[in-house]
């Protein structure tokens, strides 16, 4: 393999990891705080990069100057991620934390169908496009090939993103609490601790999270209906392979994945969405936890 | 004891309403329902899982193997002979299942439904993308089947296709109601209680899912191989994540309890389907939630616990106790 090839894999792999990043840190806070699998994770993240996408067209419309654009990303993200995740949290899931797993599966999975077709309801089934925040940035080359700097604000951001959720649980008390309701639900109740509105913060910031991935995405590719499930199967991807809810393990996650396509993508493209699940029934087999993933003890 | 003497009015009542399907309905009818039948097979196998608290978001897999199957018999050998390739097609899907089962057995809960839902993906782009084999989105055709050597008229081909579909759901159900009620279908549904204590009685949790996996993916394929007949064309849509949501939500719909509830559930999907798809194109997969999402919350058993609720204030008022 020569060193050019190597390079545009790298890079590839970095940007699309960046993004996986975003995607998957919000599925995996969800999961290590509620315990539950967000099969609506991936709809959520759609509905973000369609709600961003659309609040720039509309700003470039009305001729505002184009830098605002990086600011409806933002707005359209902390839209999505406001509405959807307490309603999402407090009218649906509230109901099933007691229930079996597979019925918070179907619920979430429920939730899914309908955010997936109330985008096309909302903004019909044409693919929506804005580059504008892309190409404002510019671009520069290595090794003849070009990049373009929105790019590397791409990887700056969810480096920084990833870093200020690590701060949060580890550095806060905000944090302290989280990793107390993690433990133990009714001990924590029991010293005074409001476990509902803990549940509530945490699905949101995951939403929120699921929201920021897609509207940043937004200007780099078309938004069309349909992209949510490969979103969402390649976050639980990422945290499986990374350990459900250890947030360093989504980083890791989305590293090796992030690589792996850009490596089938550059070298046998046939396989590029193959390779992604053959990683991921590898460390299953082999560490069923996830590389971070902390055992579970069997309960009787 | 009083149960026994009773005469099952409710099942005779539906065996012969679908008997009589060809001679009352119109011909669009009864190519939906034949369809109905040929999903219910592939519905019944997710439903096994749902009954041990397992759900699997990948068992259209299963459903296009056997699909798939018929494809390749018309394009290789232009050979259409229904019962043997029923026959190979449930091989096939069993020893597909077999081989992913040995992974798919040490899994549970999440990383079951997830890994089901890999594979079927994985599954879904081999044949999008081996497009010289499997004729890509294009699909392949199917030919006309013929029964053990029959070939019906194209007049009567519609009744008979019904009639040989309905005759396999007959046997299945009877089969799979034996399943059910072997020590293995009832560890089974112990397992969504609790899996640990089964291995506390002597049995190994992993070999009855195993077991059960082998036995869905045959199912599965038979229903995919009906199903492939009934359209007449098969395309990756089959293996798409969308249609195995699509067993899920039937399974919900009518009930995982019995083996009746699939098949209710069967034939109200299609029906619903096609009303819904006439009047909200766009709309459907969130009607299809919104109904999922009020079922779970509300009815958790589904049209057949509806059912099975009227039917019992139907027969308390006759001074009888509620079991029997």
């Amino acid at each position: 393999m020569n060193i050019r090839l190597l390079t545009i894999i790298v890079m590839d792999g970095t940007i699309f990891a960046a993004v996986l990043f975003l995607l998957s840190v919000g599925l995996t806070l969800i999961f290590g705080v509620l315990r539950i699998l967000n099969v609506s994770h991936g709809g959520i993240y759609a509905f973000g990069a369609y709600m961003a996408t659309f609040l720039t067209i509309k700003i470039l419309g009305v001729g505002a100057n184009p830098y605002l654009s990086y600011l409806m990303l933002l707005a359209g993200a902390i839209i999505i991620g406001m509405i959807c995740g307490p309603i999402i949290e407090r009218v649906f899931l509230r109901r099933i934390y007691g229930s079996d797993q597979h019925i918070q599966l179907l619920l979430t999975f429920s939730i899914f169908l309908i955010l997936d077709d109330l985008m096309k309801v909302i903004w019909g089934t044409k693919p929506l496009f804005v580059s504008e925040p892309y190409t404002l940035l510019g671009q520069f080359s290595i090794g003849g090939i070009l990049y373009s700097w929105y790019q590397v604000a791409l990887i700056g951001v969810s480096i920084v993103f990833g870093a200020a959720l690590v701060w949060m649980v580890n550095g806060t008390r905000f944090g302290k609490i989280v990793i107390s309701v993690i433990n133990d639900r009714e001990m924590s109740q029991a010293i005074g601790i409001n476990v509902n509105r803990i549940f509530t913060i945490s699905f949101t910031l995951g939403a929120l999270c699921a929201a920021l991935g897609g509207a940043l995405i937004a200007p780099t590719i078309a938004v069309v209906p349909g992209f949510a499930v490969d979103a969402t199967v390649l976050a639980f991807a990422v945290i499986a392979i990374g350990g459900m809810g250890s947030l360093e393990g989504a980083a890791l996650g989305s590293l090796i994945v992030g690589l792996l396509r850009a490596l089938a993508v550059h070298l046998l493209p046939e396989a590029d969405l193959v390779v992604v699940y053959l990683a991921m029934i590898l460390v299953l087999v082999v560490r069923p936890e996830g590389l971070f993933g902390e055992a579970q003890l069997r309960r009787i | 004891m009083e149960q026994s003497r009773r005469i099952p009015v409710g099942p005779i009542l539906s065996a012969v309403a679908l008997l009589a399907v060809p001679l009352v309905l119109p011909d669009w009818m009864k190519f939906i329902v034949t369809l109905a039948l040929s999903k219910f097979l592939a519905v019944l196998a997710v439903a096994l899982f749902l009954r041990a608290g397992m759900v699997t978001f990948g068992h259209a897999m299963f459903y296009a193997v056997g699909a798939y199957v018929v494809g390749f018999s018309n394009k290789l050998f232009a050979y259409h002979g229904i019962l043997v390739l029923l026959v190979i097609g449930a091989l096939v899907g069993a020893g597909v299942a077999a081989l992913i089962g040995l992974i798919m057995a040490r899994y549970r809960e999440v990383f079951f439904a997830m890994l089901n839902l890999a594979f079927s993906m994985m599954l879904y782009g081999a044949f999008l993308k081996l497009y010289w084999v499997t004729g890509g989105t294009d699909g392949l055709g199917t030919g006309l089947p013929t029964f053990l050597g029959y070939t019906p008229a194209r007049d009567n081909l519609r009744d008979v296709q019904y009639y040989a579909t309905l005759v396999v759901a007959g046997l299945v159900i009877y089969g799979v109601y034996r399943f059910l009620a072997s020590p293995l279908g009832y560890y089974l549904k112990a397992r969504a209680d609790n899996e640990i204590r089964i291995e506390y009685s002597g049995e190994s949790v992993q070999r009855v899912i195993y077991a059960t996996y082998v036995l869905s993916g045959a199912l599965a394929a038979m229903g995919g191989v009906l199903a492939a007949f009934t359209v007449g064309h098969i395309v990756p849509e089959y293996a798409f994540w969308i249609q195995s949501g699509d067993f899920v939500f039937v399974a919900i719909l009518g009930g995982f309890e019995s083996v009746a509830g699939p098949l209710v559930g069967a034939i109200a999907f299609e029906f619903i389907r096609t009303y819904a798809s006439k009047y909200f194109p766009n709309e459907w997969q969130m009607v299809l939630g919104i109904i999922m999402l009020v079922i779970i919350l509300f009815r958790p058993g589904g049209i057949w616990a509806i059912y099975e609720s009227l039917v019992a204030k139907v027969r308390r008022p006759k001074g009888e106790v509620a079991h029997g």
